[in-house]
């Protein structure tokens, strides 16, 4: 990928700020989320919920029904490859969809490395817990981060702290003399000519959407307001009550994070959350934030 | 109530240039009308729009923003307070949401007489950027950036071509709305944005105080204005 593509890709991805984009199994939950107002969807066999649920590999999903989604919605269409898999990549930038998640939520392919990113057009998208991951993601070639959170949980702890995290970390860049920098890049991994561009930008210098057990209105209006650009929505949509009024209303309350009059009347009558799930009583082998590095 | 003192205030309409901020890019137009001196803002409720002399929609997606739009009365808000004057200039999705015709899909505001053809360009693969001399706004070449654009196909009698590129129109304009396919915001060209605000009767820093393509732009220059507008 040329340094020009590259570019592209980190402003297309621009324009989804301040949407909601909605993980979607069939052509029926597409069009119900493209109606909803979903500025994109990700096409995935099983919700995170499920996969959690089911366990055993989580793979790609099958390219014909990604191909059915993508014919029938027109807003733009993202789907996962496991870390590592740059095979799966190479198939989903073949099938010309619009952006890939190297994801956490699928089971990983490579321990030790990510996806070189840099040898795609498309762009990518990866999840990140701390602003050193973020920045590692982007070094390989990411053009939008979003935090991992922990999906399929229903429970927006855990993007909190991801998002709290990498807050905290841009503000100790800002407020540290410029000496002490290359210390802190390399404590936390970060690569260097990134961290001082994050310093120099006072935020990550893609867009960075939040992700990973959001589940109401009111979870996607406290991410907006801790500073992410959007959302992504995963279980918390089709694992609902009434997907339509939900998903409506999270579309509602993203546009309108700081106006709490506007995300009340978003979250009044949405029918049943998905059940959500206590992290702790999660057996640490089946977390899947950390999953990558 | 809210509405109807807007519009009672409305004879004072501020020298304000709203950019309706639901979805999409809405710093990258509020960060080039800073650079060309015009006091710009987010606009998110009927009440603000009822108020402003221009108003840009920006790109985005536009299922997501004409379903907004709906939900909370701005599209009919946009109408009213263009019915009274104010300009309007639609770039990329705000251009579809602005047409008359949407090709096999029903239109939104129809507030210029043209069709165009929704994401006939394919998928994020097919976004490119390209260059071009577009005589009314500026004589050097502009960047242009085509993200998934839609082209328009057919303009009305009262509408102009301000471009055309291969067998489409990329940009157009009525007496009081502007239309762009691509995104000038996302270059460093204040050209549109100058010719604009000219459209909307305000005074820009002219070609002398900033070029028409800003040296001093590149594509991180938006997130200068999001810490002032967020929290």
């Amino acid at each position: 990928m040329d340094s020009k593509r590259y570019e592209l890709n980190v402003q297309l991805a621009q324009m989804l700020k301040g949407g909601v984009i909605m993980d979607v199994t069939n052509v029926e939950q597409a069009k119900l989320a493209e109606e909803a107002g979903a500025v994109a969807v990700m096409a995935l066999e099983r919700v995170p919920a499920d996969i959690r649920r089911q366990g055993g590999v989580a793979r790609m999903s099958d390219p014909a029904m990604i191909v059915e989604i993508k014919k029938a919605v027109s807003i733009p269409v993202m789907a996962k490859a496991r870390i590592g898999h740059f095979v799966e990549a190479q198939i989903l930038e073949a099938l010309k969809i619009d952006y890939i998640d190297e994801s956490e939520v699928l089971t990983p392919a490579d321990e030790e490395c990510h996806i070189d990113k840099t040898k795609f057009a498309i762009p990518f998208v990866c999840g990140a817990r701390n602003l050193g991951e973020a920045l590692r993601r982007i070094a390989e070639g990411a053009a939008m981060i979003r935090t991992k959170g922990e999906a399929g949980t229903g429970n927006v702890v855990e993007a909190v702290r991801h998002m709290r995290t990498m807050n905290r970390e841009i503000r100790q860049l800002i407020n540290m003399p410029l000496e002490e920098v290359t210390g802190f890049a390399k404590a936390n991994g970060m690569p260097y000519e990134l961290t001082l561009k994050v310093r120099e930008l006072k935020r990550l210098p893609v867009v960075n959407f939040a992700a990973g057990g959001l589940a109401t209105p009111a979870d996607a209006a406290l991410m907006m307001q801790l500073g992410c650009d959007g959302v992504f929505v995963g279980s918390g949509i089709f694992k609902s009550a009434n997907p339509l009024l939900r998903a409506r209303a999270i579309v509602k309350a993203t546009a309108y994070f700081n106006d709490p009059q506007k995300i009340l009347e978003a979250s009044i009558g949405l029918g049943e959350a998905m059940p959500g799930l206590e992290i702790s009583e999660i057996p640490e082998g089946q977390l899947l934030a950390g999953r990558g590095w | 109530m809210a509405v109807r003192n807007a519009l009672e205030s409305l004879q004072k309409t501020e020298e304000t240039i709203g950019v309706l901020d639901l979805q999409g890019g809405v710093f990258e137009h509020l960060e080039h009308l800073e650079r060309i001196g015009i006091s710009g803002r987010p606009v998110k409720t009927p009440v603000d729009i009822l108020s402003i002399k221009g108003l840009i929609i920006p790109g985005g997606e536009s299922t997501c923003l004409s379903r907004l739009m709906s939900i909370f009365g701005i599209d009919d808000a946009i109408k009213s307070a263009f019915a009274r004057g104010m300009n309007i200039w639609g770039t990329c999705a705000g251009a579809i949401l602005l047409a008359d015709v949407v090709i096999g899909e029903s239109s939104h505001l129809g507030l210029i007489d043209m069709d165009i053809e929704r994401n006939n360009f394919g998928s994020q693969l097919d976004s490119f950027t390209a260059t071009a001399v577009i005589p009314k706004l500026s004589a050097d070449p502009l960047p242009l950036t085509f993200i998934r654009a839609p082209p328009i196909r057919r303009t009305g009698p009262g509408v102009a071509a301000l471009l055309k590129i291969d067998d489409y129109i990329a940009a157009a304009e009525s007496d009081r709305v502007l239309v762009t396919v691509f995104h000038p915001e996302l270059t460093g060209s204040v050209a549109f944005h100058r010719y604009f605000a000219r459209k909307c009767g305000l005074s820009p820093l002219d070609e002398s105080r900033v070029p028409d393509m800003d040296p001093s732009w590149n594509r991180n220059s938006w997130m200068r204005v999001i810490s002032d507008l967020r929290r």
